[in-house]
Order: structure tokens, then sequence, then C-alpha cells
């Protein structure tokens, strides 16, 4: 048996390490951040081209609309290889050295970052590319922070069942996740137009509030539930 | 009192009655012989539905004869929520101590509410094209009725996508609770944010309030909601004894 002693600071040891080993080998395989880097370069660019046949900018609700279900996409694909690319030996030779909950929290916390920073780059291409209606950026950019969280958490146990699963997992992740994130879309939607529209930020305030709670219920029930899908 | 204080009472109250009946329901699907039960949810259904189209209803624009649909339209919603709670208890119960045939009854309890959300959203469909007009409308209320029966689509999908009994069990129920979480509370609370609903209940529609407050309708509205809810564990009870032996024979 592990040493119970000090149960918080060892977790957060083995969420670190866990983060870095991500980190360390996304950026040794660098095939797949490329591949993710060159999905939303390319999605923007086909919006750009396919605007500007109309002359130009799309009108700020398209604006809006396109923004986020590329994020969604891509995400889905960031999120997929997570548990998908570890073979069942490497995954049972983690499952020996920490606990379950440090892997499902270590993995949420590296997508969170990872979609942050798609969003980041996502949004810098937009800007480029389509104009920036936004009229709130800061708004727009929290907004952003709590999509990157939320599609993470709901995004990480999903495809940790898909890869159960087997077979095609990034379908069966799309099946699955979607329709758990339209009502997180719904929401993120309605404050980032809040704020391309520069309205008063008291009207976003419920929204944002309620996105919080959902990102804490989800990360909740993930880090409850994957004991019992890492049994297997 | 309050205003807060009688709406946090009500709250409460409504949590108590919701977890006695997925208890009491749970032990009706499980019961076995021939309960009084299923005679009292044939009266409740079958006298809701004759005494919902012959009473005097109260004659609102647009809506008139309608009206009558509430009997039909809303206990089925209420029976798929009870039913899906239910499913929802097995599935956790199930990971707490696996068995086959926990999971058979988690599984059968969400197939019954499957068809129960269809039956209510067919009959909402039917109802909103004769008061507003369209077969669908993109409200935040009918968007949460087709966003539960996605969750429970995929869920199907999942336990179609696995090969090994025990794996589908494990992973199928751990699913039904994370959707569960995720997605079901807000699809009560996002109507409220919205405020722009056409659909009765909490986001206004003020000639719709007047319904509750009819003295008539509301015991046979009363009635149907438990027959519909008795119905579903009824359904229930049934498929999951079918497939109970089903699995018995395969073992032997």
């Amino acid at each position: 048996m592990r040493p119970e002693t000090h149960p918080l600071p060892v977790l957060l040891r083995e969420i670190y390490a866990l983060l870095a080993k991500d980190f360390r080998l996304e950026w040794r395989q660098r095939a797949a951040l490329g591949g993710l880097v060159l999905y939303v370069g390319s999605t923007v660019f086909v919006c750009f081209l396919s605007f500007s046949l109309r002359g130009g900018q799309p009108p700020a609700p398209a604006w809006n609309a396109l923004f986020w279900v590329i994020l969604l996409f891509a995400a889905v694909n960031a999120v997929a290889k997570g548990f998908m690319q570890e073979s069942p030996g490497q995954r049972l030779y983690y499952y020996t050295l920490v606990r379950p909950q440090a892997i499902i929290l270590a993995k949420m916390l590296y997508n969170a970052l990872l979609l942050l920073g798609v969003g980041l780059l996502g949004l810098f291409l937009y800007t480029t590319f389509l104009g920036n209606p936004i009229q709130d950026l800061s708004l727009f950019l929290a907004n952003l922070v709590l999509g990157a969280l939320g599609f993470a958490t709901t995004l990480t146990l999903v495809s940790g069942i898909a890869a159960k699963a087997g077979g095609n997992g990034a379908t069966l992740m799309a099946v699955l996740g979607f329709p758990v994130m339209i009502p997180m879309l719904l929401l993120l939607i309605k404050v980032s137009k809040n704020a391309l529209d520069g309205l008063d930020r008291g009207l976003s305030q419920q929204s944002i509030i309620t996105l919080l709670a959902l990102n804490v219920i989800v990360a909740g029930t993930s880090y409850l539930l994957y004991p019992f899908l890492w049994r297997g | 009192m309050s205003k807060a204080t009688l709406g946090i009472i009500i709250s409460l109250v409504s949590l108590v009655v919701t977890v006695g009946a997925v208890w009491g329901g749970q032990r009706l699907i499980e019961s076995r012989g021939r309960g009084a039960w299923k005679w009292v949810a044939v009266v409740l259904i079958v006298g809701s539905a004759v005494a919902g189209l012959l009473i005097p209803v109260p004659r609102l624009p647009i809506v008139n004869e309608s009206i009558r649909n509430l009997f039909f339209h809303v206990p089925m919603w209420f029976g798929m929520i009870m039913v899906m709670l239910v499913s929802i208890v097995y599935s956790m119960q199930y990971l707490r101590r696996p068995s086959a045939r926990l999971d058979i009854l988690a599984h059968e309890a969400a197939k019954t509410g499957i068809l129960l959300g269809v039956l209510g959203l067919a009959t909402g469909s039917l109802w909103a094209r004769y008061t507003w007009g369209a077969w669908w409308t993109p409200d935040p209320r009918l968007n949460a009725a087709a966003v539960a029966l996605l969750i429970y689509g995929a869920y199907l999908v999942l336990r179609g996508s696995f090969r090994d009994d025990q794996q589908r069990a494990r992973v199928s129920a751990i699913y039904n609770i994370f959707a569960f979480a995720a997605a079901i509370p807000l699809l009560f609370i996002l109507p409220r944010i919205s405020g722009n609903s056409l659909h009765p209940g909490q986001t206004g529609n003020p000639g719709f309030n007047k319904y509750d407050l009819d003295s008539t309708m509301r015991p046979v509205f009363y009635a149907a909601v438990i027959g519909w809810i008795l119905f579903a564990f009824w359904l229930t009870q049934v498929s999951s004894r079918l497939t109970l032996l089903q699995h018995h024979h395969d073992d032997q």
C-alpha cells in the first residue's frame, strides 16, 4: 500500500509529475500538436475563403457561431488522443505508480491548458483573417478560459469512456460528448455574443456563474467516477 | 412568511417527495406478483383520459380545447424524469456492487424513459403545431427535451459498442451518471435564465398560470401524473423481468 500520511501533497506531486510527462510527450511527438495547429489554421482559412466570396467579413452572429464550432471540433480532436494514444501496458504502468484521481485531474488540467492554447491561437487567426468585431475583449477572454476549462472537464472523462469502448473512438466521442456539451455551449455562445455586442456585463453575470458551477459539477463527477472506469 | 422561505420549503418538500418516489419506484419494479398498484395505474390513466376529455376546461384564447393535452403531455414527462432517476440510482448501485441484475434494471429503466420521452415529444410537437403554428421551435425547453433524448440515444450507442458484458455494464453506468449530472440539472436552469420562452412554466407566459389555479383541472392532472409514473414503473418491471429471464436462460 501507498503511504497515506499526507494525501494532498502526494496527490499534488503526482499531478505535477503527470502534467510534466504529458507536456514532454506532446513536445517530443510534435506531429500531433502540429496537426492540431494546422487543423485550426485550415478551418479558419476555409471560412475566410468562403466569406471573401461575399465581400470580406462575416456578420457578428456568424462570426460567433463559427468560432465556437471550430473550437468544439478542435477540442474533440485534441482531447480524443489523450487516452487513446496510450497502450494498455502503458496505462497499467501509470496505475501502479499513481492513484486514479491524480490521473484524471492531471489529464483535465493538461487538456484545459492545451485547449486554452488552441482557443487563443484560434482567436488570433480568426481576427487576422475574419476581422475583430469583439467590443468587450476581457469578457470574451474570460469566457474563452471558461470554455476551455468546460470543454476539457467534459471531454476528458468522455474520451476515457470512448477509449474503453475501443474501435472508432473519435466518432463515439462526438456521439457521447456533444449532447452533454450542448447546455454548456449555449451558455458560452450567449456570453460570447454579449461580449461581441459590448452589452452590459451584468447581463452575462448569471450565465458566467452557471458556467462556473457547471465546471465544478463536471470536474467533481469526473473525479468521483474515474476510479470506477480505471478498475477495468 | 416571505416568498423566498416559501420557495425553499417547496423545493425541500419536492426533493423529499422525489427521493421517496424513486425509492418506492425501485421497490415496485423489483416486486413480484400482481400488485394492487397496477390496478391503481390502470384506473388513474384511463380515468384521467376519460375525465380529461369530458370535464369543462377554461376557454383561453389560442389554446382553446387543446388545453386537454395537459393531461397527456405533461404526465409523460413526469414519468420520464422519474424512471430516468430510477435508472441513475441503479447505475450508482451497480458501481458500488456490480451485478448483472442491477445493470439490466438500469438499462430497462433508461429504455422506458426513452419511450416516454418520445411520447412526450410527439404530444408536445402536436400541441405546438396547433398553438404556436410550428412542429418545432427553438425554445429552451424543447432544446432541453431534445438534449435529454440525445443523451439516452448516446447511452444506447455506447452499450452497443462493447463485446464484454461486464465492461459494457460498468462503462455505461459511468456514462449514465456522468451525462445526467453534467446536463440534466442545467436543462432545468437554462429555461429560467433565458426568460424568453413561449413554453408555459417558470419562464412566464402568464396566460398559462391560470391553468395551475383551475380547480377542476387540478385533480385530473395530478391523477394523470401519478398514473403515468406508475405505468412507467410497471413497464420497466415487465421488461426487466423478461430480460432477466433471458439472461438466466442464456447462462444455463
